[in-house]
């Protein structure tokens, strides 16, 4: 068991703590929580000596919003748009979540056509936040060039989505029992037209910085974190796979239609440093953007014609209360879990969305002792975290 | 192994403390003394059969008609490749439960947040303080029957409903409207 905090946060005023510093001849930090390189409002204490750190102290919660109140107020399909704001960036896989957990609890199968909706925008979605995560992983470690590349890639997957469903961002596009529109006439095309443009890109991304001298030199060693270890914290998703430990839930406990498509999991194999570094986990996203191609190509040969988005959904849903459903997607940030009770009425009773960025931020504080300051920057970016999904 | 095996198994090693698996029309949990929940964590931990190596999530629901606050531990064995559901219900007025984090390292966070939003308190916690809302927050919001603070640090936290401003509008508009019709007979009347 870890000692108590010796540093109390917060409260900068307090005497104590100020007192405390000075004794132990330590600096405190605050690293946030206006920062550019947090990736979001979040704020490190950091207790310095000199450049090595002893400790980063974690304090979140500048962006909760109550998501999961507001899912005890709002009547099931009235809490989709919510769910978006869990994750913006993968907005997507929020909505297949509570849509997926909704449907458990309803006991329904929803229509092929439309599961294949969902894995199209949802693979197209996993694409364009890891493209966010390794452009700013890149240029969080200074390497500014490559974050312009990965971001024009995501502005074609941000027109296709938008052309999808409206949205750029918060999509709000999947429905309990379907999709909310269907595929555009011609989208199949684009979609391919995409897919063949940007499997080269890969190539020239990992030309242009994955193999880059500097950049393994930067990050190969870097904060290693072992299969164990990251087990024990619960981390979830690319981090995990980094590790050397091959655990995705589109494989593991098939859900919707992945079981009909091959691919594979990219998993860390310590190629240029220690197994489960820094390096491995920027490493793992862009391989993984490699499998969401390969799944969008043969979900694009494979999908059925009936052009049927819906199934059928009673108007009002009511659920008996007590009622419980447990749903995990493997989000673009890892294994992403709804626990919903359903209450008496049209709401749930309780909502509880285990996301993979909170996990990952309990881990911060144990890995960033005897770090460099200038490594906890790349330590938060490796491990694709983003300030709303940890406050929710 | 299936849920069913699974609570055997916790059966054969702690005898009558084990009761029978929650009724079917629910996910099968597993409903447990809040006192044993410790020892049955480091045994699902460390045997060799269940080897339950990760907590995968840890939330609390609130039940104000049975008193009760339920603590939902949702374990998972990634050596396995199987999971399973405790529950222990606690009394509402003082929620009280030993800490698993000497157990599962994620507890740490995850308790620290049931502790923050429900209010459970979790006791041998290395650092049990809120970590969502501000230190000096008053109340749990995920209780059923939380009241929020009319104002924190002499910040507001409700505001008026906007579209109120849109009714007067309306309103002024009309009233206007009315005295301009008023005005205009008189008008005939006096030419």
């Amino acid at each position: 068991m870890t000692k108590p905090l010796e540093v109390p946060t917060m409260d900068m005023e307090n005497k104590e703590v100020l007192r405390r510093i000075e004794i132990t001849g330590d600096m405190l930090l605050n690293m946030g929580p206006q920062h550019p390189s947090t990736h979001g409002v979040i704020n490190f204490l950091v207790q310095t000596d000199g450049e090595v750190m002893k400790r980063a102290i974690p304090e979140v919660g500048y962006l909760h919003r109550s998501i999961e109140k507001i899912g005890e107020r709002c009547t099931y399909n009235g809490f989709m748009p919510y769910t978006d704001r869990v994750d913006y960036i993968a907005a997507m896989f929020a909505n297949q979540g509570w849509a997926m957990a909704v449907e458990r609890l309803l006991g329904m199968q929803i229509p092929k056509y439309a599961e294949y909706c969902r894995i199209i925008a949802c693979e197209l979605n996993r694409i364009s936040s890891h493209l966010i995560s390794v452009g700013t992983m890149a240029m969080d470690v200074g390497a500014v060039t490559p974050f312009p590349y990965a971001l024009r890639e995501r502005e074609f997957i941000n027109d296709l989505l938008e052309e999808l469903c409206g949205a750029r961002l918060t999509y709000n596009y999947l429905r309990i029992g379907g999709v909310a529109f269907d595929l555009p006439s011609g989208y199949e095309d684009k979609v391919q037209g995409f897919v063949d443009h940007f499997e080269k890109i890969l190539d020239e991304f990992n030309r242009l910085i994955t193999y880059n001298e500097i950049f393994i030199k930067r990050l190969a060693h870097l904060a290693p974190i072992s299969a164990q270890m990251a087990i024990d914290y619960c981390l979830v998703g690319p981090n995990l796979r980094a590790t050397g430990y091959g655990f995705d839930v589109r494989k593991a406990l098939p859900y919707s239609v992945y079981p009909e498509f091959q691919f594979d999991v990219p998993v860390g194999r310590g190629e240029v440093g220690t197994k489960g570094d820094a390096w491995d986990r920027f490493w793992c996203r862009v391989e993984e953007m490699r499998q969401s191609c390969r799944i969008l190509r043969q979900a694009l040969a494979q999908m059925p014609q009936d052009r049927e988005i819906m199934a059928k959904v009673p108007r009002k849903i009511k659920i008996p209360e007590g009622t419980e459903a447990y749903s995990r997607i493997e989000s673009a940030r890892g294994d992403m879990q709804y626990y919903v009770v359903a209450g008496a009425g049209e709401n749930a009773h309780r909502v509880k969305i285990r996301t993979g960025s909170f996990t990952a931020m309990g881990i911060i504080d144990a890995l960033s002792r005897g770090l460099m300051i200038a490594d906890l920057v790349a330590l938060i970016a490796s491990l694709d975290v983003v300030a709303p999904e940890i406050d929710r | 192994m299936t849920f069913e095996e699974i609570q055997q198994r916790l059966a054969a090693k702690f005898g009558e403390r084990i009761g029978a698996l929650a009724p079917a029309n629910k996910d099968a949990s597993l409903l447990v003394q809040a006192a044993d929940i410790l020892e049955i964590c480091r045994f699902a931990k460390d045997d060799e059969a269940l080897v339950f190596d990760c907590l995968m999530n840890l939330s609390t629901v609130d039940w104000p008609k049975k008193n009760q606050i339920e603590v939902v531990y949702h374990l998972w064995s990634y050596r396995r490749r199987h999971g399973f559901v405790l529950k222990v219900a606690l009394d509402r007025a003082k929620p009280e439960i030993a800490s698993i984090t000497s157990v599962w390292k994620s507890a740490d966070w995850l308790e620290r947040e049931q502790f923050d939003l429900m209010g459970v308190q979790f006791t041998g916690h290395p650092d049990l303080r809120r970590i969502m809302l501000p230190d000096d927050w008053v109340g749990h919001p995920l209780r059923k029957d939380y009241a929020e603070q009319p104002q924190w640090h002499n910040i507001t936290t409700t505001r008026d409903n906007s579209l109120e401003g849109y009714v007067r509008l309306d309103e002024l508009k009309k009233k206007a409207a009315d005295a301009a019709a008023a005005a205009a007979p008189k008008k005939e009347v006096l030419s």
